[in-house]
């Protein structure tokens, strides 16, 4: 068990380092240059224009060559600096981050799970439910082929521009103050529901077809002809081939994780819903090097803890993951 | 006691209605252990199954049943419920993975006894010392599936199968999947099963003639969908009446003679297909005996006590 945690770990590590150093690298493969924007939005003099451009590449470390930056960015990672904000300088990517988490975790930790769960739960019942399945198999596919901005703009313009249900974009009514009242609350939470839907809705889909199939093969395995051979109830037949069906659920939801994040990402920019995917995508537009970093940085670690943590559920679920250390330990 | 009569089970194709049982009459007696032997697809593991649950694409279409003199609703899946396990039980084909693999194996045991009403605790003491008849500590309860060798897997699963002491046991092909000591190990447990009374009588089906010359009091054999001859092992090995029983034997490899210098002969062109029956008696094809009187479909005999054969030409054979 410790063994196989080491390795996993060490895999992690692998590949955290590997991420983080196209993280760093993709920025600067981007054509331009920070300083230059910063400088032309600033100055007014044509000959101050030189003088300032040598003074914030100085400051942002931009003069030194590339390796040289490269360390620095390991070193400061370490201290937890992700360095400033170019567009928004001298705000540090910490606070900017800090500001668009609780948005994007808001919206991806209830998608994520509910739609898991609900998915799991309606592919279930679809196994054995013949109306049910032909309803629900169709609607999956369509669902799971949708792409998460196509469906984003599909509810924006329904339920917001036709019917006008909800607001069409921002995290909260901009006339409101960000404090904690109850009108705040409400306008949060009155904003969250299309972009929470059209993420929950795609994903929704695709849990439900695959449960859906893995129950039927799970109903027609040996195990399940045994039991029903021995006069097993049904309940016992579908209690076991639900909790082997959810083993590949598990891992899927790992897998899923990665898409999630992008999915997210399309979302918010969709609602201009001002989470990490939006934060991202200013980032770019302004060439904020230190921002999209530090937010690629997030998404990375994100998806690789989570990865982490199914790979150690996995090990508690599943006996034959537990056999194969043993075998690999001897 | 196992009676049946005329039973007949077809399995539903897109082509067709595939006759694998076509009116099969036989009876297996208390403490018998009957071997039901044919190549492959001449409707042996379909008669085994369809004795303790139908599969979906397998049709009833008549025959009665009975289980020491009372009706099996053989037909009726439900019905059937209450007969599965208590009275009728089968190790499968499949019994390396007829376990679930995520389950203890003891939990399951116990979790299906409890769905059958029974308290897996009361058992346990009877559990354990049936293991260790079979060479198996208790400590495969504690196990998963996956730590267990196949041999293993299909000693647990004969033991859990006959834990009710069930009057039938049909084993369904028990042998195929094993090395040769693990048959002899299996086939031996089968005898010893019956001799300690877990089970009254028993059902083996397998291909392999040479297990139920060890194992069998009666052998079966059957060809195409319809039975073809049943005699006590003695008679079936040493004085075959039907033609292809005795190519089948013919076709098994004898020990002291080498097959460099000899081909076995094996049989000749393939059983006929079970979508369109050919009218009168289906081996007649390939039987080097056939004669006119073949075009009629033989009836299934008594040709002397005990041994019954489907074959116009079977008396003189035997006398012979």
């Amino acid at each position: 068990m410790l063994r196989y945690l080491a390795r996993k770990l060490f895999i992690y590590l692998l590949t955290f380092i590997v991420a983080v150093t196209i993280d760093w690298a993709i920025p600067r493969f981007m054509p331009g240059n920070p300083v230059d924007a910063l400088v032309s939005r600033i100055a007014m003099m044509p000959d101050a224009n030189a003088a300032l451009t040598s003074y914030f590449m100085a400051a942002f470390n931009l003069d030194q060559p590339l390796w040289q930056q490269y360390f620095n960015f390991w070193k400061a990672l370490f201290n937890g600096d992700l360095g400033r904000s170019i567009m928004l300088f001298p705000t540090p990517v910490t606070t900017l981050i800090g500001r668009a988490l609780p948005y994007t975790l808001g919206l991806l930790l209830p998608s994520i799970l509910l739609s898991w769960y609900v998915g799991n739960m309606v592919g279930a019942l679809a196994a054995r439910r013949k109306i049910l399945d032909n309803t629900v198999l169709p609607l999956g596919y369509l669902l799971t082929a949708t792409p998460y901005m196509w469906l984003g703009i599909l509810l924006a313009w329904l339920l917001g521009s036709v019917l006008g249900w909800f607001p069409l974009a921002f995290g909260y009514d901009q006339a409101l103050k960000a404090e904690w009242t109850w009108r705040f609350f409400g306008s949060l939470v009155f904003h969250w529901v299309l972009p929470f839907a059209s993420l929950f809705l795609v994903a929704l889909g695709g849990w439900a077809i695959g449960m859906r199939n893995m129950i039927i093969y799970e109903l027609e395995s040996d195990y399940a002809n045994y039991l029903q051979a021995l006069g097993a109830p049904a309940r016992l037949v579908r209690k076991y081939a639900f909790r082997n069906a959810m083993l590949p659920q598990i891992t899927g939801l790992a897998l899923q994780l990665g898409a999630v994040v992008g999915g997210a990402l399309a979302t918010e920019i969709v609602f201009s819903y001002p989470g990490l995917g939006w934060l991202v995508l200013s980032g770019i537009q302004n060439q904020d090097y230190f921002v999209i970093q530090g937010v690629f940085l997030f998404i990375i670690v994100g998806v690789l803890l989570a990865n982490l943590i199914v790979d150690i559920v996995y090990v508690v679920v599943d006996p034959r993951t537990r056999v194969g250390l043993q075998g690999d330990a001897a | 006691m196992l009676a049946v009569s005329d039973l007949r089970i077809h399995y539903r194709t897109l082509s067709g209605s595939v006759k694998a049982l076509d009116g099969v009459s036989f009876s297996v007696a208390d403490g018998e252990i009957m071997g039901l032997a044919g190549e492959s697809g001449c409707g042996k593991s379909t008669l085994g199954k369809a004795l303790i649950r139908l599969e979906e694409r397998m049709q009833y279409v008549g025959g009665e049943v009975s289980l020491d003199g009372a009706a099996l609703p053989i037909a009726d899946d439900r019905a059937m419920v209450p007969h599965r396990f208590r009275k009728i039980s089968i190790v499968p084909q499949y019994a390396m993975s007829a376990l679930n693999p995520t389950r203890r194996i003891g939990r399951m045991i116990d979790e299906l006894l409890d769905s059958r009403g029974i308290r897996g605790a009361t058992l346990r003491p009877e559990l354990e010392r049936r293991l260790a008849i079979l060479g198996l500590a208790p400590d495969v309860l504690g196990m998963y599936p996956i730590e267990l060798s196949g041999g293993m897997k299909q000693r647990v699963v004969m033991v859990l199968s006959t834990l009710l002491d069930p009057s039938l046991l049909i084993a369904d092909e028990v042998t195929s999947a094993l090395d040769v000591a693990s048959q002899k190990k299996v086939a031996g447990a089968l005898v010893e099963f019956r001799d300690r009374g877990f089970v009254k009588s028993m059902i083996v089906v397998t291909h392999d003639l040479a297990i139920l010359a060890q194992i069998a009091d009666s052998i079966l054999i059957m060809y195409a969908g319809k039975l073809a001859e049943k005699a006590p092992t003695r008679t079936i090995i040493e004085a075959p009446a039907h033609p292809y029983t005795r190519l089948l034997l013919g076709s098994l490899p004898e020990v002291g003679i080498r097959f460099e210098e000899r081909r076995l002969p094996g049989i000749k062109g393939r059983p006929p297909s079970l979508l369109a029956p050919p009218q009168g008696c289906r081996f007649r094809d390939r039987c080097p005996l056939a004669f006119d009187k073949c075009a009629v479909e033989p009836p299934f005999v008594e040709i002397a006590p005990g041994h019954q054969v489907a074959c116009w030409k079977a008396d003189a054979h035997a006398e012979g």
